[in-house]
C-alpha cells in the first residue's frame, strides 16, 4: 500500500488516551501541504489542530464528527491520485489501532519523583534514549501539563525531561526563594539529581527567565536556550494576571484569569479550570503564589531581567512570542539580544507553545539540532 | 459591730445584694412598661427568683458558660451582661445585646459566658454538655452551668444531658429553678417524683435541694458543687426552690394560683427581703447602707429605660445581615 | 495523581487531616471508635460502616463514642461549637435527625442571627443519606430540603471522593454548622483524591459534563444516574450538560442560569421526595429568573411522594433510575417552543 499515509488520533501530553473528533476542516480531495490544520481533535484538557505532517491528498474522512477514539485511531486517509478507492477501502478495513504501548505505558507511570533540596519533585522523561536532553521548564503557576502538546513531538528526536517547579503542580508547596536566581539553582541542582549534565533548556514565560538565569550562572549545564514567551527582557508583566491567578478562589475568578492566556479565550476549557483549581485548593497554595508574586513581580514589575545579559553568552537562542501576549509582551522579542532566532507568530497568545504547538515545535526541534 | 458570721466580705454581700436589687428594679420596671404596651412580644419575669441567680452567679467568671432558659433576664444581670443593652434589646433597638435580633427570650452575651436565654425549653442542657466538654479540653477548672424550670426538667434534652454529663464526667451543674409552676401547671402534677435529688440519683450524679429564696443557700450549695466540678469531681443537680412573682409570660392573670398564695409570697418570701434582713441583723450591713443601693440600682434602670426609648430602631440593612458567617 | 481512594477513605482522610492540622477539631458520635467500656477491642467499629476506623489510634480521646442520646450529644457539639471547639458530630443515619432537630434548627442555626452577629458555631453534623440499602422508611431518607429550608446552617451532598474530602475540610474550617450529607451507597465509590489537603469553596457547583442540549442538574448519587443517562443519551446525539450542585445552601445558581441559558433546557433530578424539595426549588428559581431562555417546560425527576419502601423491588423502583434521567430529557427536547 505505497502511498497511503494514515492521519491519526494524536497522543496530546501524559495522560490523553482518546480525543473527540470536533470537525474536519478540509474536504475529501482537498490538496494538503505540511502544516495544513485537517481536523480538530478534542480532549478532555483542550481542543487543538490536527495537522499535516505530510502533504497529500485528503482521499478518505474515516473518523465523523463527534466521535470519540482512541490515541492512534485512523481519522483519514491522504494518498495520491494513483491510489484507488478500492485500495483506500482495503486500507481503511485492515487497519488496527495499535494499542501496545497502553501496556508499557502501565508498567512505567508517566511520572515521578525525586527528592532535590528537600523538596519532592515531580518529573517526566520521555522521547529516545540518546542525545542532549531537552529540559522543559513552565512558568509562574504553571506545571508540566503546560507542554502537552511538545513533550512527544519533541521526544521523537531527542531525550526530553518536563517537571513541576516546586510549589507549582504536584511538586512541594514550598519554593527555594521568592526569584529567578533561586529557582534556577534550584533547576541546576535538580538537573544533577537528575543526572542531566547538559541540556538544551526550553522555558516558557518565567521558566525561560529561569533557563536565561541558568545560562549566565552555570553555563556548563546549558547546550542552547529556548525561550517561550519569555521573561526576563524588560520589566512589563500583566499584574492582573500574575496577582489574579494567585488570588482566584472560585472557578468564575479562575476563568477571567486562564482566559487571559490565550488568543482565543475559548481555549480554556473547563477541564483545564478544574486541573488548575485541583492545584491552587491545595493548602498553602494560594499563599504561595502570593509570596512567589511579591518577590518575582513586586510592584507589577518583572525584578530580574536576565534575558537582556545574554549578548556574549555564546549560547545559541531561540525566542518565540504570541503576538497576541496580554502577560509578557509580544515587543519583548525586539530585546533578544542578537544573534537569535526570532518568531512571532500570529493567532497566539501567552500559551503559544499550546495555540501554535505545531509551529513552536518545529522552530524547538529545527532550533536543537544546531 | 460583731464579726461577719457569713462565708463573704461585706464588699461582696453589698455587691450580691446590688445584682439582686438590680434584677428586680428590671424586672418590677419591665411588668409597668409591658402593661403600658411599650414592650413587643412575649416577657417571662424573674422577680422573686433572684436569690438563685446571684447566689450561683457569685462563683463564676467569664470563662464560665450558662445556659438560661425564657425566663432570662436575672441570669443575665447575676452573669454580667450589660443593664443598658438588654433594655435596648427589649424594647428592639438597634445597639442592644443582640441588635434588636433577639428580644428578651434571647438575650446573649458569649464574652461574658452567657450562652444566651432560650426559647425552647430544656435546649440549654445538652448545650451546656458542650460548653462543658470545651472546658474540659481547656483543662482551666472551668464550669459550665444550665438552667431549666421545673417544667423544662421533664423535657428529654434535660434527662439525656444529665447522663451524658454523667458518661463523660463533664464539668456542667444543672439547676432546677423551682417555682412551683410549669406556665400555669403545677410542679406537683408534672413532675412524677417529689425530689429532684432522687431525679439525679438516678442518673448517677449527686443531687442537693435548697430554699432558692435564701441567698446564702444557695450560695452554699452552689459553691460547693462548683467547686466539685473544678476540680474534675463531675457534674451535679442544684434544686433551688423559689416563687415567681408575676406569671408565666406578662399578660398571664394567674388564676390558677390559690387565693391569697400572691400575696404571701410576696410578704414571707421575698429573697430581698429575707437577704436584708439576714445582714442587718447580724449586725454586718446596716439599712442605710443599702438604701443608697436601692437608689442607685433604681437609676440604672430608669437610665436604661429612658435610652432604650430614645435609641433608634433597626433598618431594613439590618435584616439580612448576621445570618452566616460568610454564604 | 492516580491515586484512587473511596469516598469512605476520602472522609476518613479529611477527618485525620484536619485532627492533626487544628487540635480544636473533635469527633463524636455513637460507636465512632466502637468498643467503649467492654472488655474487648477499642476502635472495634470505627463507625458503623468504618468511616472513622483507624482514627482512635492517631487522636485518642479527641474521638468520643457516645450514648444513643443525639438530642445531648448532637447539642453537646454545638455547645462546645459555641466555646472555641470545632466539633464533628456524626448522626450516623440523617433519619435520626427527628429526636435532636431543636438542637440543629432552632439552636445551632440561630445563634448568630439571633444573638446579633456575635455568636459562631462552626460545627460539622455528619449523615449517611439516600436510599438503596434496603434499610426501609427510617433509615433511607434524602432529607436534604428540610435543612436547606433554614437559614443559618449549610447543607453539602458530595458526589465524587475527590469533592467529598475537598468539601469535608471546607466544612470542618468553615465557621457556621455544615450539615454534610454522605450518601451511603456512595461510601465504595473510588476517584483520584490528592493525599495533601486542600479545601473546596461552598456555593461552586461543578459542571461535571459539557453538552449543548439540555441542563440536567443533580447532586449526590443522582450524579451518577444522569452520567449514565448521558452515556445513553449520547449515542441519540443528545449531549446533555450535567451540572453537580455540590453544596445545597449556599446553592450556585449561577453556573445552574448559565447552562440553562445555554441549552434551553432544564431536568431537575433529585432523590428526595418531591414536594419542596431541592429539584423543586431550583425549577422555581430557573422559572422566575431565566424563563426567556427556556425553550420547554422543566422536567423534575424524583422518586414518588411515597416513604422509602424496604422489599427490594420496591426500592429500586422508588430511587430515581437513569432511564427516568434520559426520558426526561427526551421529553423536554421533544416539547415547548422551537
Amino acid at each position: 500500500m505505497s502511498g497511503i499515509t494514515p492521519i491519526v488520533m494524536p497522543k496530546w501530553g501524559l495522560s490523553m488516551q482518546e480525543g473527540r473528533v470536533v470537525e474536519w476542516l478540509v474536504e475529501e480531495g482537498a490538496r494538503i501541504e505540511v502544516g495544513m490544520a485537517i481536523l480538530e481533535v478534542e480532549t478532555d484538557k483542550i481542543a487543538n489542530a490536527v495537522e499535516a505532517a505530510d502533504a497529500g491528498t485528503l482521499r478518505r474522512r474515516v473518523a465523523a464528527e463527534g466521535e470519540v477514539l482512541p490515541v492512534k485511531a485512523l481519522l483519514g486517509v491522504m494518498a495520491g491520485s494513483d491510489v484507488s478507492d478500492a485500495e483506500i477501502d482495503a486500507y481503511v478495513a485492515g487497519y488496527v489501532t495499535p494499542v501496545a504501548d497502553e501496556a508499557g505505558e502501565e508498567a512505567a507511570p508517566a511520572t515521578r519523583f525525586i527528592e532535590v533540596d528537600g523538596l519532592r519533585i515531580r518529573y517526566a522523561r520521555r522521547g529516545t534514549a540518546e542525545g542532549t536532553p531537552v529540559l522543559l521548564i513552565h512558568g509562574y503557576g504553571g506545571d508540566l501539563d503546560n507542554w502537552l502538546f511538545n513533550i512527544d513531538a519533541i521526544g521523537e528526536r531527542l531525550p526530553v525531561i518536563a517537571f513541576d517547579l516546586p510549589g507549582h503542580g504536584q511538586s512541594s508547596v514550598a519554593v527555594p526563594g521568592n526569584d529567578v536566581a533561586a529557582l534556577a539553582a534550584f533547576t541546576g541542582r535538580l538537573m544533577e539529581a537528575l543526572e542531566v549534565g547538559t541540556a538544551h533548556l526550553v522555558g516558557h514565560s518565567l521558566g525561560g527567565a529561569i533557563a536565561c538565569e541558568l545560562a549566565l550562572s552555570q553555563p556548563g549545564r546549558v547546550a542552547s536556550l529556548g525561550l517561550i514567551a519569555s521573561a526576563g527582557f524588560g520589566d512589563e508583566i500583566d499584574e492582573g494576571y500574575t496577582r489574579g491567578f494567585a488570588t482566584a478562589q472560585s472557578k468564575r475568578d479562575l476563568k477571567a484569569v486562564m482566559e487571559m492566556l490565550f488568543a482565543d479565550p475559548a481555549a480554556v476549557t473547563r477541564q483545564m479550570l478544574d486541573d488548575v483549581l485541583k492545584y491552587k485548593r491545595l493548602d498553602g497554595v494560594g499563599e504561595l503564589l502570593g509570596r512567589l508574586c511579591d518577590g518575582l513581580f513586586a510592584g507589577g514589575r518583572q525584578q530580574a531581567q536576565p534575558g537582556l545579559r545574554l549578548a556574549g553568552c555564546g549560547k545559541p537562542v531561540l525566542a518565540v512570542w504570541g503576538r497576541e501576549d496580554r502577560i509578557v509582551p509580544a515587543a519583548h522579542a525586539e530585546r533578544v539580544p542578537r544573534p537569535a532566532t526570532v518568531a512571532v507568530l500570529d493567532g497566539a497568545g501567552h500559551m503559544v507553545q499550546m495555540e501554535k504547538a505545531n509551529e513552536v515545535n518545529r522552530l524547538i526541534l529545527k532550533h536543537v539540532a544546531g | 459591730m460583731a464579726g461577719n458570721p457569713f462565708p463573704l466580705s461585706k464588699a461582696e454581700l453589698l455587691k450580691a445584694y446590688r445584682t439582686m436589687r438590680t434584677i428586680r428594679e428590671f424586672e418590677e420596671r419591665l411588668h409597668v412598661d409591658f402593661g403600658r404596651g411599650d414592650i413587643p412580644g412575649f416577657v417571662h419575669l424573674y422577680a422573686g427568683e433572684e436569690a438563685a441567680a446571684a447566689g450561683i452567679m457569685i462563683h463564676l467568671g467569664d470563662g464560665d458558660r450558662i445556659a438560661s432558659t425564657h425566663r432570662g433576664h436575672g441570669h443575665c444581670i447575676a452573669k454580667g451582661v450589660d443593664v443598658g443593652e438588654m433594655m435596648l434589646e427589649i424594647y428592639g433597638k438597634k445597639g442592644g445585646s443582640c441588635n434588636g435580633k433577639g428580644g428578651s427570650m434571647h438575650i446573649a452575651d458569649l464574652s461574658k459566658g452567657m450562652m444566651g436565654a432560650n426559647g425552647i425549653l430544656g435546649a440549654g442542657a445538652p448545650l451546656v454538655c458542650g460548653a462543658a466538654l470545651a472546658a474540659k479540653y481547656r483543662k482551666k477548672g472551668e464550669v459550665a452551668i444550665s438552667f431549666v424550670g421545673d417544667g423544662a426538667s421533664n423535657q428529654g434534652t434535660f434527662l439525656e444531658s444529665l447522663n451524658l454529663a454523667a458518661v463523660w464526667n463533664l464539668p456542667a451543674i444543672f439547676v432546677v429553678e423551682n417555682n412551683g409552676y410549669a406556665e400555669s401547671t403545677s410542679r406537683d402534677y408534672g413532675v412524677a417524683v417529689d425530689s429532684y435529688v432522687d431525679r439525679a440519683a438516678g442518673f448517677g450524679l449527686p443531687g442537693i435541694t435548697v430554699d432558692g429564696t435564701d441567698f446564702f443557700a444557695v450560695y452554699e450549695a452552689a459553691g460547693e458543687i462548683i467547686r466539685r466540678a473544678r476540680e474534675g469531681g463531675g457534674p451535679s443537680l442544684l434544686e433551688c426552690k423559689m416563687v415567681r412573682f408575676h406569671g408565666h409570660f406578662e399578660g398571664d392573670a394567674q388564676t390558677y394560683r390559690g387565693p391569697g398564695e400572691l400575696d404571701d409570697i410576696r410578704a414571707n418570701h421575698d429573697c430581698l427581703k429575707k437577704f436584708a434582713a439576714q445582714v442587718t441583723a447580724a449586725g454586718v450591713i446596716s439599712a442605710d447602707e443599702l438604701a443608697p443601693i436601692d437608689r442607685e440600682a433604681l437609676a440604672v434602670v430608669e437610665d436604661a429605660v429612658a435610652r432604650a426609648k430614645a435609641a433608634p430602631l433597626p433598618t431594613v440593612a439590618d435584616l439580612t445581615t448576621d445570618v452566616y458567617v460568610s454564604y | 495523581m492516580a491515586r484512587k481512594i473511596s469516598m469512605k477513605q476520602a472522609i476518613n482522610e479529611a477527618l485525620d487531616q484536619e485532627m492533626a492540622r487544628d487540635p480544636s477539631v473533635i469527633c463524636m458520635g455513637e460507636d465512632i471508635v466502637g468498643g467503649a467500656g467492654g472488655e474487648g477491642e477499642r476502635d472495634a467499629w470505627g463507625g458503623v460502616l468504618g468511616v472513622t476506623k483507624g482514627l482512635y489510634a492517631k487522636h485518642g480521646d479527641r474521638l468520643m463514642d457516645t450514648p444513643l442520646s443525639e438530642s445531648a450529644y448532637i447539642g453537646a457539639a454545638i455547645g462546645a461549637a459555641a466555646c472555641g471547639m470545632r466539633p464533628v458530630a456524626e448522626l450516623m443515619f440523617i433519619d435520626f435527625m427527628g429526636v435532636c432537630f431543636d438542637q440543629i434548627f432552632n439552636q445551632a442555626a440561630k445563634f448568630k442571627y439571633m444573638f446579633g452577629g456575635k455568636a459562631e458555631t462552626p460545627v460539622v453534623i455528619r449523615a449517611m443519606v439516600g436510599a438503596g440499602f434496603r434499610a426501609a422508611a427510617q433509615h433511607s431518607q434524602m432529607l436534604t430540603p428540610l435543612f436547606t429550608h433554614i437559614p443559618g446552617i449549610k447543607v453539602v451532598c458530595p458526589s465524587t471522593p475527590y469533592d467529598t474530602k475537598g468539601l469535608l475540610i471546607q466544612a470542618i474550617r468553615d465557621n457556621d454548622p455544615v450539615i454534610f450529607c454522605e450518601h451511603k451507597n456512595l461510601y465504595g465509590f473510588e476517584g483520584e483524591v490528592p493525599e495533601a489537603s486542600y479545601a473546596i469553596p461552598f456555593g461552586e457547583a461543578n459542571v461535571v459534563r459539557d453538552g449543548r442540549d439540555a441542563t440536567v442538574v443533580a447532586y449526590g448519587l443522582m450524579v451518577h444516574r444522569a452520567l449514565e443517562a448521558a452515556a445513553s443519551l449520547a449515542k441519540e446525539g443528545i449531549e446533555i450538560e450535567i451540572v453537580d450542585l455540590r453544596t445545597l445552601s449556599p446553592i450556585d445558581m449561577d453556573t445552574v442560569l448559565d447552562s440553562v441559558t445555554k441549552t434551553g433546557r432544564l431536568v431537575c433530578v433529585d432523590e428526595a421526595n418531591p414536594r419542596c424539595s431541592i429539584a423543586a426549588d431550583v425549577s422555581a428559581q430557573v422559572a422566575m429568573r431565566a424563563f426567556g431562555a427556556l425553550k420547554a417546560g422543566i422536567e423534575m425527576v424524583t422518586p414518588p411522594h411515597v416513604p422509602v419502601p424496604f422489599s427490594p423491588p420496591l426500592e429500586d423502583l422508588y430511587i430515581p433510575s437513569a432511564a427516568q434521567v434520559a426520558a426526561a430529557v427526551r421529553k423536554t427536547l421533544k416539547g415547548g417552543r422551537h
